[in-house]
């Protein structure tokens, strides 16, 4: 039966629709427009460059280890955020008492903003009088300057976004891990197989579902990751730790390049939709149905 | 009590382990505690408890003012942002998952594309609007550019979550006369409780979090939202590192009580908004 009323009620999208037409889609239109000038951020005048924004970028080299680091920060974070995810999910479901109480303190700083985040451990790596320096020191080991390094940098960078957020994918692993049925281990077990066969040959694939979920939202993410890079290092030492979301706004407010800022945003969002894009379509191959 | 020894027995390496993690993820939210309870001068380690509790921190921070403002703003801030999404959400909702025409999978097809722009790459096109319109540093711009890009993913879960609403009630209230509006009203709304509390909360959590375009949105020091406080603190001298420590505390407390009181709705929020429709 058709509904009365039958298309009077697309009404109800219309407030939602102009809001992003205004706000976002018209945005987008002008970074894109600014992309191809040289703008400056605030002056009255702006010159139509062409595609020079975008050759520029080829030669920059603070914008290739921006985009390197980006990658790393996204699939280094969607990566361990899924393995400790998964295993963490696992060891919660063999339901021993207490185990609540561990996914409460997991889940807990998914709560903290990420800049805030950044800031606490900065009383860790912090050179004089931070904790880890002091856990070396008790190792009998020299203190370490230990955001000096570029790669110990981004490492850390990376394990402070995956020990916050793991919480999230644990528990779409735990949802995830409850709505398989236990008649597919019953079965499994009396045909002679063990933990770990039912591991691999049920629940993996069973739980692709909840793994194409996790692993999209981690990536994007990571690849978006930016507070805590702002609050830790802002981006440095130099450019070693920026990733293209700090270096976007680096460009806008500190070096007025508007233009070039914006070209690599257009980048930016086509670099996250393609990969967002080619993991969806990775998993859905992979998804059966339970 | 001989069973209890025994599967305390066969479990024990779970305790370790359950130890183990809690202390990995209390220990940073130790050190932030400990550090705002302590003296300036206090050069003990950073891991050990005060000798006394010292509350100076907080007297001095709540004297000084900003961080009594900030909680206002961030609040005034988080709470409209939710509202717009969660109304404007639940209306654009309701045709996408009732009236399927091509032109509704067009118009569902954009605003998940808006879900995956993030929202930094656009932040030239976003801020000089905001200034052609006169919105920089004020609660209408910083709001409602946040409820613009914060609406596709409640539009796309309470589209979901409409589905599976059976349609028999629409057509029932329809003909005991509800037009559209009051079917909405009456019907569908009720029914999307525990949806509309699922997005207020992580929502909410985001919103209160948010840093990224409050940075750039709000530059009157008058306008600043907690995390531009708290980063204030950090970063202006960064010597009095205990006084940083009590306003990242006050930060945060709020969201770590609403989640010790809420745990179940977040925990249920979380996996319900990521399984797929």
């Amino acid at each position: 039966m058709k509904l009365k009323n039958g298309s009077t009620i697309n009404l109800f999208y219309i407030p939602a629709l102009i809001l992003m037409l205004v706000f976002v889609a018209y945005p987008l239109g002008q970074a894109i427009y600014i992309a191809f000038t040289d703008w400056n951020g605030y002056s009255q005048h702006l010159n139509f460059v062409g595609f020079s924004n975008f050759f520029n970028m080829l030669k920059d080299g603070n914008l290739h280890t921006a985009l390197l680091n980006t990658l790393i920060y996204g699939f280094g974070s969607a990566f361990f955020q899924n393995l400790f995810g998964l295993l963490l999910a696992v060891f919660l479901n063999s339901k021993f008492r207490g185990h609540s109480v561990v996914r409460t303190f997991v889940y807990l700083p998914v709560m903290i903003a990420g800049l805030i985040m950044g800031y606490i451990i900065y009383y860790f790596v912090q050179y004089d009088g931070g904790v880890f320096n002091e856990i070396l020191g008790w190792l009998g080991q020299a203190p370490l300057d230990f955001m000096a390094d570029r790669w110990r940098a981004v490492g850390i960078i990376t394990f402070i976004n995956v020990w916050q957020y793991t919480g999230i994918s644990m528990v779409i692993y735990m949802a995830g891990l409850q709505s398989i049925s236990t008649s597919y281990y019953e079965a499994a077990t009396l045909d002679g197989a063990n933990h770990w066969r039912c591991f691999w040959n049920i629940t993996i694939p069973l739980i692709v579902p909840a793994m194409s979920t996790a692993v999209v939202m981690n990536l994007i993410g990571g690849l978006k990751l930016f507070d805590v890079i702002q609050s830790l290092t802002s981006g440095g030492p130099g450019f070693a730790t920026h990733s293209l979301s700090t270096y976007i706004s680096n460009q806008y407010f500190q070096a007025q390049n508007a233009g070039y800022s914006s070209a690599i945003g257009i980048i930016t969002f086509v670099l996250i939709v393609v990969v967002a894009g080619v993991f969806n379509s990775f998993f859905s191959k992979h998804e059966i149905e339970a | 009590m001989n069973t209890i020894d025994h599967r305390f027995a066969k479990n024990w390496w779970k305790y370790l382990l359950s130890i183990l993690i809690v202390v990995v993820y209390c220990l940073p939210l130790y050190v932030l505690v400990t550090m705002a309870l302590k003296k300036m001068t206090d050069t003990s380690s950073r891991l050990q408890l005060p000798t006394s509790l010292y509350w100076g921190n907080f007297t001095e921070l709540f004297a000084e003012g900003s961080i009594g403002r900030a909680l206002l703003n961030t609040a005034i801030i988080t709470i409209a942002t939710v509202a717009i999404e969660v109304i404007l959400g639940c209306m654009a909702a309701y045709p996408l998952a009732r009236h399927r025409s091509r032109f509704n999978s067009l118009i569902n097809a954009i605003m998940m594309g808006v879900m995956m722009i993030p929202p930094l790459s656009i932040l030239v096109g976003v801020y000089s609007t905001l200034i052609s319109m006169h919105a920089t540093s004020t609660y209408w711009g910083m709001i409602i550019v946040s409820a613009a890009f914060g609406l596709p993913m409640p539009i796309y879960f309470f589209t979901k979550f409409i589905r599976t609403i059976p349609r028999s009630l629409d057509e029932a209230s329809q003909i005991d006369g509800c037009n559209t509006l009051q079917t909405f009203f009456y019907i569908i709304l009720p029914q999307l409780k525990p949806a509309i509390a699922t997005i207020v909360i992580l929502n909410g959590v985001g919103m209160w979090n948010e840093y990224g375009y409050s940075l750039y949105i709000l530059q009157k020091p008058e306008m600043y939202t907690l995390t531009l406080t708290i980063s204030q603190y950090f970063s202006s001298g960064a010597n009095n590192l205990n006084g940083a420590a009590a306003a990242a505390c006050v930060a945060t407390l709020p969201m770590i009580l609403m989640f010790l009181f809420l745990q179940k709705y977040f925990i249920k929020g979380t996996a319900d908004s990521a399984v797929k429709g």
